[in-house]
């Protein structure tokens, strides 16, 4: 069936779940930060970030699914886990495919996380920091709103986001490093170093 | 000497043979003591047959497991269970039998120096367990970097292949050398192919397996006194020692000593007796008895009988009969920070309270000895203590606690001097301590 | 009788368990929790589960032994 109904809420749907993507990823960053305060203690922040996922989930299900009922153009329920696979827009609906596959990765293994060893679902996690990415460039490379300010404002404004996120982690990491390598015969802590609880 | 008690055949459930030889049942070194082959014929012409069971015996396991309890045997690996409740507690056909011949303790060479001179006491031992325990198999656990032991055994097991002396399938394993690996579950979870480090168990004392096959894990010296025990019975064992510590132990004495080694020596013999045959190099100021995880006992105790509850009364531990002494011309507080630094680096990296509360121990104590720390400095050392005890996966953060808070109290002196701002007279003294850890 | 281990070798210091359950858990210097063995009161047992649930690393152990005496509280009253 073809609808423009269909048509725009891929697109917004699209766009939400892009933002929701970018303010999961920018939480997951805080959350690992490890620095909480009295009003937003760490389990909190966890809460959050897993919330906001879920959230941000359904609006990828929603939009994988009005894209592939719209019959305008034709994708196939195929392409939408496997790149490559659709006859529209081939190349950007893969990069799509590849976004939702990694998305997917981490979804399926934070579900079951304790089911898991640690270790894997560390290394599966990490794979956000890629599909984040990914679903930026899928939604610049599918270009039908991408000529609007306001969606260019907020992508810019999503890129800023992690962006700072990811460089205040970094900046953190390093000064923690510093602090307890003074003892270098005790193997590191690969988990992070904790934070004296800011009061606030 | 005339070896006529080896050629009897023994069952040593019954009365007790009168030893025509001084020690011939119960000293473990007494083979090689009186010039014996530590080979699998030296060892059988001393000492005779191992007492194994007849096939169909059913009640032969809870016949050792009587005289091992009633010869009051305790393990000789540093945590002085009573043996004979090992024994018992394996009934599970197809059970796994370790011996721990380790010696993670850096300043212990007692169980190379048995596995060296007694092997096939200590296989014997381990035989005789573990058809007691219906053990299946026996893995004999020897450090990856110590490789004369290993040849030995090696030898040794090989030696008795085919004999009717190793009925129980007896293999060598060569853990990594390291302070926590000779760690009951650390090594258990080595040879189940996991990463040998401490495991945590909420329930002390909960079962090990290898391959979800029980596991029980004996040190290598009680194995070899087990051996002795089964052939002359608990009434041998008991006839040295004391009443409440009996029979013999194997002690390395270090230190600031110009004889170091291995002694075997009656449980309750006089801590100053213990040492004197290592000859002390200077007045002794104290002892660290136990190991490096063990506590000092000043030179006031040294009129202490050598077992665990007299030494445990003065403050010093048994342990794994390690005795570092510490002549008057060092400095008990720099030797101690030397300990907690080595410690802090065998950490396996698992807990917090260690990996982070060690090194802050030893930290504080090396300022202490440079004389730079204070009395905060010393009021935190002491919460520190109690911060990283009890809070681990093992008993390693435990032990360097109760070293370091005995040395708080044994060179309570010296703490006040070093506070005061007076750094060390002995400070540029090398390291009483054996070359691993000397820094 | 409810009780609350730590398994230390899991334990990454996050320190959820303290902000959940500050009366019975504290953080050390280190961000290492320190729990003291003793019965959690049945008003707070509900947290002590969110704090098993909420820990990254399942490090924080809720142990809820039936009682032997038979007289405690059952689970409903406990305020699942």
């Amino acid at each position: 069936m073809s609808s423009p109904v269909l048509w725009y809420a891929t697109r917004t749907t699209g766009i939400v779940a892009l933002v929701l993507l970018t303010v999961t990823t920018v939480l997951g960053i805080l959350t690992a930060n490890r620095v909480s305060t009295r009003s937003w203690p760490g389990f909190a922040q966890q809460e959050l970030h897993r919330r906001v996922s879920m959230t941000a989930m359904v609006f990828l299900a929603a939009h994988v699914v009005t894209a592939v009922m719209d019959t305008f153009v034709h994708i196939g329920w195929a392409a939408v886990v496997v790149p490559f696979a659709s006859p529209y827009k081939r190349f950007w609906v893969a990069v799509g495919a590849i976004g939702l596959d990694l998305l997917l990765a981490v979804f399926v293994t934070s579900i079951v996380r304790h089911r898991v060893p640690a270790r894997l679902w560390r290394a599966v996690h990490w794979l956000a920091y890629v599909s984040w990415p990914v679903a930026l460039a899928h939604a610049f490379g599918m270009g039908t709103d991408m000529g609007t300010s306001w969606v260019i404002y907020l992508s810019v404004g999503c890129i800023v986001a992690v962006l700072g996120a990811v460089t205040w982690r970094m900046a953190l990491d390093r000064s923690r490093r510093q602090r307890t390598l003074a003892y270098p015969s005790v193997r590191d802590r690969p988990e992070g170093i904790p934070v004296k609880h800011l009061s606030a | 000497m005339t070896p006529s008690l080896a050629t009897r055949t023994s069952d040593p459930m019954t009365a007790a043979r009168a030893p025509d030889r001084r020690g011939a049942g119960t000293m473990l070194l007494g083979a090689h003591r009186a010039g014996y082959g530590a080979d699998l014929a030296g060892h059988l012409a001393y000492h005779g047959q191992p007492p194994l069971p007849r096939a169909g015996d059913a009640g032969w396991p809870e016949r050792l497991a009587a005289a091992v309890e009633a010869s009051g045997l305790t393990g000789r690996g540093g945590a002085g269970f009573p043996s004979s409740t090992k024994l018992r507690s394996v009934g599970v056909a197809g059970a796994t039998l370790v011996v721990n011949a380790m010696e993670g303790e850096p300043a212990s060479t007692k169980d190379k120096a048995l596995v060296s001179c007694a092997p096939h006491l200590v296989l014997d031992g381990a035989q005789l367990t573990a058809r007691a325990m219906g053990a299946a198999r026996i893995v004999v656990c020897v450090a990856d970097d110590d490789h004369h032991s290993a040849r030995v055994m090696s030898y040794a097991m090989a030696e008795r292949s085919g004999t009717g002396v190793s009925p129980v399938t007896t293999t060598l394993a060569r853990p990594p050398a390291a302070y926590v690996s000779g760690e009951e579950s650390a090594l258990v979870s080595w040879l189940d192919g996991g990463p040998g480090v401490p495991t945590f168990r909420p329930v002390k004392g909960m079962p090990l397996s290898v391959r979800r096959r029980r596991a029980l894990v004996h040190n290598a010296e009680t194995l070899a006194h087990v051996a002795l025990i089964a052939r002359h019975g608990p009434g041998t064992f008991r006839s040295t020692g004391s009443p409440d510590a009996p029979g013999t132990t194997l002690v390395t004495v270090t230190g600031g000593v110009a004889r170091p080694g291995v002694y075997e020596i009656p449980m309750g013999t006089r801590l100053e007796d213990v040492i004197a045959p290592a000859r002390p190099t200077d007045a002794v100021q104290a002892v660290l008895t136990g190991g490096f995880g063990g506590s000092w006992v000043p030179a006031a105790a040294l009129g202490t009988p050598y077992a665990p509850r007299p030494m445990a009364a003065v403050g010093g531990v048994v342990g794994a009969g390690v005795l570092v002494v510490l002549p008057r011309s060092a400095c008990g507080i720099r030797e101690t920070a030397r300990v907690a630094h080595y410690m802090a680096g065998q950490s396996a990296g698992q807990c917090g309270p260690c990996v982070f509360g060690l090194p802050a121990l030893a930290r504080d104590l090396t300022d202490l000895a440079d004389g730079t720390a204070d009395v905060t400095t010393v009021r935190r050392l002491h919460e520190r203590l109690t911060a990283v005890s009890g809070r681990g996966a093992c008993r390693h953060p435990d032990g360097v606690a109760r070293m370091v808070h005995s040395a708080l109290t044994v060179f309570a002196g010296d703490v006040t001097a070093h506070v005061g701002g007076a750094p060390c007279a002995h400070q540029a003294r090398p390291s009483m301590l054996p070359p691993s850890t000397a820094r | 009788m409810t009780s609350i281990t730590v398994n230390p070798v899991a334990c990454a210091a996050y320190g959820y368990c303290a902000e959940l359950l500050p009366e019975l858990v504290t953080l050390d210097e280190w961000g290492y929790p320190v729990v003291d063995g003793a019965p959690v009161p049945p008003t707070l047992v509900a947290l002590a589960r969110r704090a098993a649930r909420e820990c990254p690393r399942r490090a924080f152990l809720v142990d809820e032994a039936p009682d032997p005496t038979g007289r405690g509280r059952s689970r409903a009253q406990a305020g699942r």
